[in-house]
């Protein structure tokens, strides 16, 4: 992996400020367009499902981390291996529940949000909403169904962003989606 | 000012960092795909399209240009229209999409006419553009980034896009531009 010091970067990787930045001209648009927090975090969800539902190929293929036995193993991977290659942090995974099935990612820092600041008046937007439906459209590529939501958000002043993913279920004969 | 139950850490406060932080060019191209998408579901034809994209990017060029002056230049505008080309092309254009963009030139009977030319923008990498959207390119959006750019460094111009030798950005300065440039003096 040895390159020289001054040649372009590595070309598997995008200047992380254009992503962040990127993204807020995404949230921004979408507050302009609909008429409400609960749409647009609906609307993101929804983004992010189809990019999920496409990332799980591209980490399939590159990443060759095998099956996963159980949950505690698939949580492992999200935040060691998905979270790390394709927004380059690792986030903690803890807060199991008894029955393990459901556990939280806590971010400290979250690149979605650089910059940002929630003006008043949108206490119900989930900003990285984006991120929730990208794990639950990988997850359900790979026959699970889980829920994921957001239950801290630094944004919202919380100490730190803790998404919660619940395990619902193993799909049987999943069914390729379609393009949206 | 109320006092707020929690504290919120004001963005003003903390420091600003060196920008490295780089993510995966698939969670990049992945976005920005539904972001085309949105924009067409939203419009009715391709050079709508093409303006909605190139609004969007004039929103990120807006918020990138402080801190890139400030990283790279250490607070010093440019103010030669020249250095200011070069400037987007190699510094800018190399932080930004990971290396200089191929080509910088003038139109030969035009003094306010500039092309700078990419052979593969990065956000056209992952796409193909259907058949029944012959001119469409999806590097407006990279051109509402340079637009916006240079409008906030007070070199108004507009900014649009072509298939030319892969991407032209064909940069179309005000009048006003031209004639200020005279003035200053070479340094």
């Amino acid at each position: 992996m040895s390159r020289q010091a001054n040649r372009a970067g590595d070309p598997r990787k995008v200047n992380g400020e254009l992503f962040t930045l990127t993204y807020g001209a995404l949230v921004a648009q979408l507050i302009k367009d609909y008429e409400n927090d609960e749409q647009v975090n609906k609307q993101l969800d929804k983004m992010g499902y189809n990019m999920g539902v496409r990332l799980i190929e591209d980490f399939l293929a590159r990443a060759n981390t095998g099956r996963c036995n159980d949950f505690r193993e698939t949580a492992d991977v999200i935040a060691k291996v998905a979270f790390k290659m394709y927004l380059g942090l690792t986030p903690v995974v803890s807060n199991w529940s008894a029955a393990g099935d459901e556990f939280s990612l806590l971010l400290e820092s979250n690149p979605l949000t650089d910059f940002v600041e929630l003006p008043p008046g949108h206490a119900n937007l989930n900003y990285s909403n984006l991120m929730c439906g990208a794990l639950r459209g990988a997850l359900e590529m790979v026959q699970m169904d889980v829920d994921v939501k957001f239950i801290q958000d630094t944004l919202k002043g919380d100490n730190i962003t803790e998404i919660r993913l619940r395990f619902i279920k193993r799909l049987e004969d999943a069914v390729p989606v379609g393009e949206d | 000012m109320s006092s707020l139950g929690k504290q919120k850490s004001s963005n003003l406060e903390k420091s600003l960092g060196k920008g490295k932080p780089e993510v995966n060019i698939a969670t990049f191209a992945l976005l920005f795909s539904e972001i085309v998408q949105y924009c067409q579901n939203r419009v009715l034809t391709v050079p709508e399209l093409q303006t909605k994209l190139s609004e969007l990017g004039q929103h990120v060029g807006s918020h990138m240009l402080d801190v890139l002056f400030l990283r790279e230049k250490g607070y010093k505008r440019e103010i030669k229209l020249l250095s200011m080309l070069i400037f987007i092309k190699s510094t800018f254009w190399k932080l930004v999409f990971g290396k200089e963009a191929d080509k910088l030139e003038q139109a030969n009977d035009d003094d306010r006419t500039y092309y700078i030319i990419e052979k593969e923008p990065l956000v056209n990498k992952f796409i193909s553009v259907p058949k029944d959207k012959g001119n469409l390119n999806c590097a407006a959006f990279t051109a509402g980034i340079l637009e916006a750019v240079l409008n906030g460094a007070n070199f108004p111009a507009k900014v649009t896009v072509h298939w030319h030798k892969g991407t032209t950005f064909m940069i179309k300065f005000d009048e006003s531009v031209i004639a200020r440039d005279k003035t200053v003096d070479g340094r």
